[in-house]
């Protein structure tokens, strides 16, 4: 039985969060609603470590769908690269609900919670399924439910700051003409190889590197998944969105849908449209290495500039995405496997920093740098956690954040870029600067007498501190992730993915 | 790139060439109108010309519409694109609604659908609130 | 409308044939052109008719706002349950052919099942659609015009 249920383990990590957002709103009960949740995203993560532990040798599994077997029926592909996409955006999701049931209290009519809940499944749906899926059209569909829910999710924090909404409204406009310029570059290629399944397009499509239609079409998805990824000059809905949703959704996306995202086009760059192809690696030479590069530096100027924290955090997201970009631009194993890596170890600093200064808000009620001064004596678990989350941002030894910028550094030496990583070092200590802001008002400033703050509750601190537990020991024992990542790297990039696989669950009839 | 202009390449492209216009017909709309309610009026005709690409892709001259009529030699169109826009119908569905819903909330409370003045609001609040960091800042000290 | 005799007679004829044609799409949804998200659409305009015509009031009364949350949530978990339902039988999730002894029967059953989802959920969400646009308390009465 048990193992008949684990053969279906790559849908029923999707299928799982599925059931449980009709089921919350069914129930109509936010206790209930919030059990279901987390009876649901704790069973998703279990299977996708479960699936990781299958996969992190090399091998690629594949589940059919509906029983009919790919290129004619959708099929689930479960490689390393994705699996640890999995297994963080479960991670998050499991964290982020119990760290939600008590933050939303304050920041959402008690009315919505059980929406809340609803709309946060439906979230990690979408994600999960994104990261899993090997049809292109169906990571469309996925896409669209999580950014759907995620529009909702930030337009919910209207009850505290109206500028949710025209920050959710922004976010709307340009999430959808993402996802339509991803369509009709999925269409473009549709059209010249007559295939939507992933495998079967990296096959066909190998031959056609000078058809003017496959390269439209690799433009409009790159520059349509650019958009969710907030690619630097393409960000422009991510601070808005960030700063005004609820603290636990602006963690939940930090650390997961960007991240999400760039896997998306780690995906498409690399398996689906040939590495051989000379458009591409022009793409990444003249195109993202640059905007990486600006990202770094651009977004950290604008962080340190932010009074506001959560907005502060948002660019310093944007310049986090620069280094992903930057690795996979590099366009060798060791640059995606920093990529990899760093989409593993920022979402975890990221989500214990926007929980921490979550779980500050909630106490006094205001995202504003100057309001903390002196916390750091009134909530010294919190303050701690900001101060270790702010190192590992700048890439102090021993946090994850230095495991993921050595690797990096390392990937632009092995090509003698020497220059890339002067700017990787110097575009660090512009955010020390930033990070410094916060620690300075935090512990120099005196504090403001009248108002008697106490630490925040158990149930945000726990949350924040496994992650950054998480980021330390990740910090200290990084052959763990170095390795899944390196895995998960040469997958993409040598193709494996591509390879046949082994299936799960039933063969689908073909 | 040996390609000629003339009538016939013009006509026998005709579904493309419209789908263009109305591609950036949508997103001149969505880009150049302040009217939050007009943006997504520009998005819905975005979205409709990628509905045309697909549907147009899927047509086979003289295939009748995909339905089993029991003849094998019965010529039929793509079904496959036709499914994958009712899925993307759907979805631009959701997006307007939403997209709508949000607008009525927006108008609710700042009282007005232009991006403009909405974003003249959002920067007096801003300014407010870092006024009134200094005023508290100068009155500690 | 109170005072519209002719829109108010001509509704009453037209909701009852709506609805059997929403439910005629529905169900025709199988082997031919049709299926939930035409049906469910087809099914709460008669609905939609019937409120704009008697009154948003009246139609909340027949179908509160509770209840059609709930068919929203209800659809989908017809449409994954049925994949649920497969699985437990033995075949991949939404692999039909398990549902009866021959493939093609199972395909036809579980269409059907699929399709019904699809139908009461497009059906609730565009009845939520109505009641929170139209729900709305307007800036101008309708006298006021």
């Amino acid at each position: 039985m048990m193992s008949s249920v684990l053969s279906h383990s790559p849908i029923l990590v999707v299928l799982l969060p599925l059931l449980a957002g009709p089921l919350c709103m069914l129930f109509g009960n936010r206790t209930i609603a919030y059990f279901v949740s987390i009876l649901a995203s704790l069973c998703s993560f279990l299977l996708s470590v479960y699936l990781l532990s299958l996969v992190s040798d090399g091998t690629v599994l594949s589940y059919h769908l509906g029983g009919w077997a790919p290129p004619l029926g959708i099929e689930y592909r479960v490689d390393a690269a994705n699996a640890l996409v999995l297994v963080i955006v479960s991670v998050i999701s499991i964290l982020t609900l119990p760290y939600a049931r008590k933050s939303i209290e304050g920041e959402i009519a008690e009315k919505h919670h059980t929406l809340f809940y609803a709309c946060f499944m439906m979230c990690f749906t979408g994600l999960m399924g994104v990261t899993i899926t090997g049809d292109a059209f169906n990571v469309f569909v996925f896409l669209e439910v999580s950014s759907l829910s995620t529009y909702v999710l930030v337009a919910l924090g209207a009850e505290k700051d109206r500028r949710a909404l025209s920050a959710a409204y922004d976010y709307l406009i340009l999430g959808t003409i993402g996802a339509t310029f991803f369509v009709i570059g999925l269409g473009l290629i549709y059209m010249a190889t007559g295939t939507l399944n992933m495998v079967d397009l990296a096959e066909r499509i190998t031959s056609l590197e000078n058809n003017r239609t496959v390269r439209s079409g690799f433009a409009f998805i790159v520059v349509g998944m650019g958009v969710k990824v907030a690619i630097f000059p393409l960000h422009r809905w991510l601070p808005g969105a960030y700063t005004y949703a609820p603290s636990a959704i602006s963690a939940f996306l930090a650390a997961t849908a960007t991240k999400v995202a760039i896997y998306v086009v780690m995906r498409f760059i690399f398996l689906v449209f040939s590495t051989k192809f000379g458009f591409e690696k022009d793409t990444l030479t003249f195109i993202f290495f640059p905007l990486a590069i600006v990202a770094m530096f651009a977004a950290s100027f604008t962080a340190v500039y932010q009074v506001n924290l959560k907005r502060l955090l948002a660019f310093s997201s944007v310049a986090q995405i620069g280094y992903m970009l930057l690795g996979i631009s590099l366009f060798t194993v060791t640059g995606l496997s920093a990529a990899m890596v760093h989409l593993f170890n920022h979402a975890l600093t990221k989500g214990a920093l926007f929980f921490a200064i979550g779980a500050i808000i909630y106490r006094i009620g205001s995202p504003m740098l100057p309001n903390m001064a002196g916390l750091g004596r009134k909530m010294p678990w919190t303050s701690a956690a900001i101060v270790i989350g702010g190192l590992s941002l700048i890439g102090v030894p021993g946090t994850v954040g230095f495991v993921s910028k050595w690797v990096l550094l390392k990937a632009a030496l092995e090509q003698n870029y020497w220059l890339v990583s002067l700017a990787i070092v110097l575009s660090s200590l512009i955010s020390i600067v930033y990070v410094w802001k916060i620690i300075e008002q935090l512990y120099l400033q005196p504090a403001k007498s009248d108002d008697a703050i106490t630490e925040a509750p158990l149930s945000l601190l726990i949350p924040t501190w496994i992650l950054i537990l998480g980021s330390v020991w990740f910090g200290v024992n990084a052959e763990f992730t170095v390795q899944v990542s390196t895995t998960a790297a040469e997958s993409l990039f040598h193709g494996k993915f591509l390879e046949p696989a082994t299936i799960m669950g039933l063969e689908g009839r073909p | 790139m040996n390609m000629q202009f003339d009538v016939e390449f013009l006509l026998g492209h005709m579904n493309y060439w419209l789908f263009v216009v109305l591609m950036m017909t949508g997103l001149y709309i969505v880009v150049a109108r302040g009217n939050l309610l007009k943006k997504i009026v520009g998005l819905n005709i975005f979205q409709a010309a990628v509905f045309m690409l697909y549907i147009s892709m899927g047509k086979i001259s003289g295939g009748t519409a995909p339905i089993a009529t029991g003849n094998p030699d019965e010529i039929y169109s793509n079904p496959l694109p036709h499914v994958l826009i009712l899925t993307a119908i759907v979805v631009g569905i959701a997006t307007t609604s939403l997209g709508l819903a949000l607008i009525v909330r927006i108008n609710e409370s700042y009282g007005t659908i232009e991006e403009d003045e909405i974003l003249e609001l959002d920067r007096i609040k801003s300014d407010e609130e870092i006024e009134k960091l200094k005023t508290e800042a100068s009155n500690s000290k | 409308m109170d005072h519209h005799l002719i829109l108010r007679v001509v509704t009453k004829l037209l909701v009852a044939p709506i609805l059997l044609y929403g439910l005629y799409v529905q169900f025709h949804g199988d082997f031919g052109p049709g299926g939930g998200f035409q049906a469910g659409v087809i099914f709460a305009v008669g609905f939609i008719l019937y409120g704009i015509v008697f009154g948003l009031r009246r139609l909340r009364k027949s179908f509160p706002d509770y209840f059609v949350h709930r068919l929203v949530a209800l659809g989908v978990l017809i449409y994954a349950g049925t994949g649920v339902v497969n699985m437990l039988l033995g075949g991949n999730f939404l692999d039909y052919n398990v549902l009866a002894e021959e493939g093609y029967k199972g395909q036809h059953w579980g269409i059907i099942a699929v399709e019904l989802g699809v139908g009461v959920t497009v059906f609730g969400v565009m009845m939520a659609i109505y009641y929170s646009f139209a729900g709305r308390p307007p800036r101008l009465d309708d006298k006021d015009w």
